[in-house]
């Protein structure tokens, strides 16, 4: 059984008056890959950016209950927040690259968090592209614009930006919804890899997508946790009605 | 009836792209033709180089160079007041202020641009220059420094409104992108969002810069308008623009000195060539 790594207890989202999280309560185990599925709008996206507190960037929001990193609530005070995100990173739905060189890029929050050496940087950068096994197809050009990248490079770029400071999760935001169906499984592989040495937790629409990558998946809809398990019981033999009709297309 | 509408539209479309091409060569025509009638008599190497500028005295003597330099040093300091202080207050303006503070800040800037220049000279003339004097304790407050401080209010507007849009226009997703990785707001600001909005800020400060070579009356008040080589900053000096506007209504036409500033007028043509050259040029450097 793996550790808890991020526990989540009755948490309580609001936009405005809109509440778009109503009392969840879910737990992300390390070095595991956690799937939260749902429709458009079900709050999925809100959970996600709980976990490294990228809510707090909107105005006219209220949050309510606990998310436990490593047993520390970190909406408390003291909670570093540039530590927060440099431990729990995060790959957007539309591949983001800062429109700088592909180098700039990786050794971004290296620099920001003065995380290595100066000498150590190009190491660090060549290792992170290696392991989203870019550093072949871009080793010539790591001066070069990121914006002149294919979609799905620069989704593994964004991988290897996230990665370059070492966290220990991996918040991933519908990160092939932008994608081709080919593109979508090299990403998909590269996530079983990098599962050995991180916690990942994926938001996604797509069901198979689900099926296929992750150990536990967790069904929302209208800012509830309807149902969360083992991917295997929840897509074989799903306990609420809902869960059930949601998979096998009845809505959604 | 419906083709010959069109027609007509057409034509009249096509004849006012025609003529503003038509107005601008005319213009340089003009201006070439009489100045360089100038280089009949005088030396171009003696006009551009020539330390000495007296068109009226016995014999005349038509040196720029003390006027390349007036304008340069007024150009250049107002340039080193405005730039800092424009993209300053744009970041400001576009990342930090809380709302009611960025609403009042865009307001005194559009101010600021709608007040005419000659107000701005006037008001520098009265308040701006004394200080000058006093501060310094100079014989006159009538110098390079405060024509720089006039000028570089007048580009600031330009600077800041064009830098904000610039900033503006940055992707959110950047930001998000930054602050996603741990960046605090300032790293957000200077790694990526400044690298980003480069070229627009770029042509920010080239547009700021333009307004201040170009203008004339404003300045002609507080520089005191001595044709000399200026050794500081706080000396007289006398611009380029200012030169042609002091001294046209004196002149004989078809004189020398007529011709003389006609020749000012294409140096001041070139300067602009060049800065609106070098925009494009970073601008379309990627």
């Amino acid at each position: 059984m793996n550790l808890d790594k991020i526990v989540v207890k009755n948490l309580n989202f609001y936009y405005g008056d809109f509440q778009a999280l109503k009392d969840i309560n879910l737990t992300i185990s390390e070095k595991e890959i956690t799937a939260i599925i749902g429709p458009s709008g079900c709050g999925k996206s809100t959970l996600l950016r709980c976990f490294n507190r990228m809510n707090d960037l909107l105005g006219n929001t209220k949050l309510t209950g606990e998310v436990l990193f490593e047993g520390r609530n970190i909406y408390e005070n003291k909670f570093d927040l540039l530590d927060l995100r440099k431990r729990v990173g995060m790959v957007f739905q539309r591949p983001n690259p800062f429109p700088l060189s592909i180098y700039e890029n990786i050794a971004f929050g290296i620099k920001v968090h003065r995380a290595a050496e100066r000498k150590d940087i190009p190491g660090i950068v060549q290792k992170s592209l290696e392991a989203v096994h870019l550093w072949d197809e871009v080793k010539d050009r790591l001066k070069k614009s990121a914006l002149k990248l294919s979609l799905e490079q620069k989704q593994r770029l964004c991988i290897a930006r996230a990665i370059a400071v070492k966290p220990e999760v991996l918040l991933m935001d519908e990160p092939c919804s932008a994608l081709d169906a080919i593109a979508t499984l090299k990403i998909e592989e590269l996530m079983q890899e990098l599962k050995k040495n991180y916690t990942m937790v994926i938001v996604t629409h797509n069901m198979q997508q689900a099926a296929r990558i992750s150990d536990k998946t967790g069904f929302m809809l209208l800012g509830e946790l309807v149902e969360f398990g083992f991917t295997r019981d929840i897509f074989t033999r799903p306990k609420d009605k809902r869960t059930e009709d949601y998979l096998t297309g009845r809505f959604g | 009836m419906k083709k010959l509408r069109e027609f007509i539209i057409e034509k009249t479309i096509f004849l006012s792209g025609i003529a503003s091409i038509l107005f601008v060569l005319l213009i340089f025509l003009f201006l070439l033709l009489n100045g360089l009638s100038l280089f009949k008599t005088v030396n171009f190497k003696d006009f551009l180089l020539g330390e000495n500028w007296s068109p009226v005295c016995e014999p005349p003597s038509f040196g720029i160079l003390p006027l390349i330099l007036g304008s340069l040093f007024v150009t250049l300091t107002a340039a080193i007041i405005s730039i800092p202080i424009g993209i300053g207050s744009a970041i400001y303006i576009a990342e930090v202020a809380p709302l009611k503070i960025k609403e009042f800040l865009k307001a005194m800037v559009e101010t600021l641009a709608a007040i005419p220049s000659i107000v701005l000279g006037f008001i520098g003339m009265v308040t701006l220059v004394p200080w000058i004097k006093r501060i310094f304790n100079l014989p006159t407050g009538l110098t390079a420094l405060s024509g720089a401080i006039l000028l570089s209010f007048m580009a600031l507007p330009t600077i800041i409104s064009i830098t904000e849009d610039a900033l503006y226009a940055v992707p959110k997703a950047y930001k998000e992108a930054a602050f996603a990785i741990g960046a605090t707001h300032w790293q957000a600001i200077h790694r990526v969002i400044l690298p980003a909005a480069y070229p627009g800020i770029f042509a920010a400060v080239m547009l700021g810069m333009g307004r201040v070579i170009g203008e004339t009356m404003a300045v002609m008040m507080v520089t005191g308008n001595a044709p000399l080589i200026p050794k500081s900053l706080l000396v007289p000096v006398r611009t380029l623009t200012a030169t042609i506007a002091a001294e046209m209504g004196e002149t004989v036409a078809g004189s020398e000195h007529y011709f003389s500033l006609f020749a000012i007028g294409i140096i001041l043509f070139i300067i602009s060539f060049i800065i609106n050259i070098t925009a494009e040029f970073f601008l379309h450097r990627e």
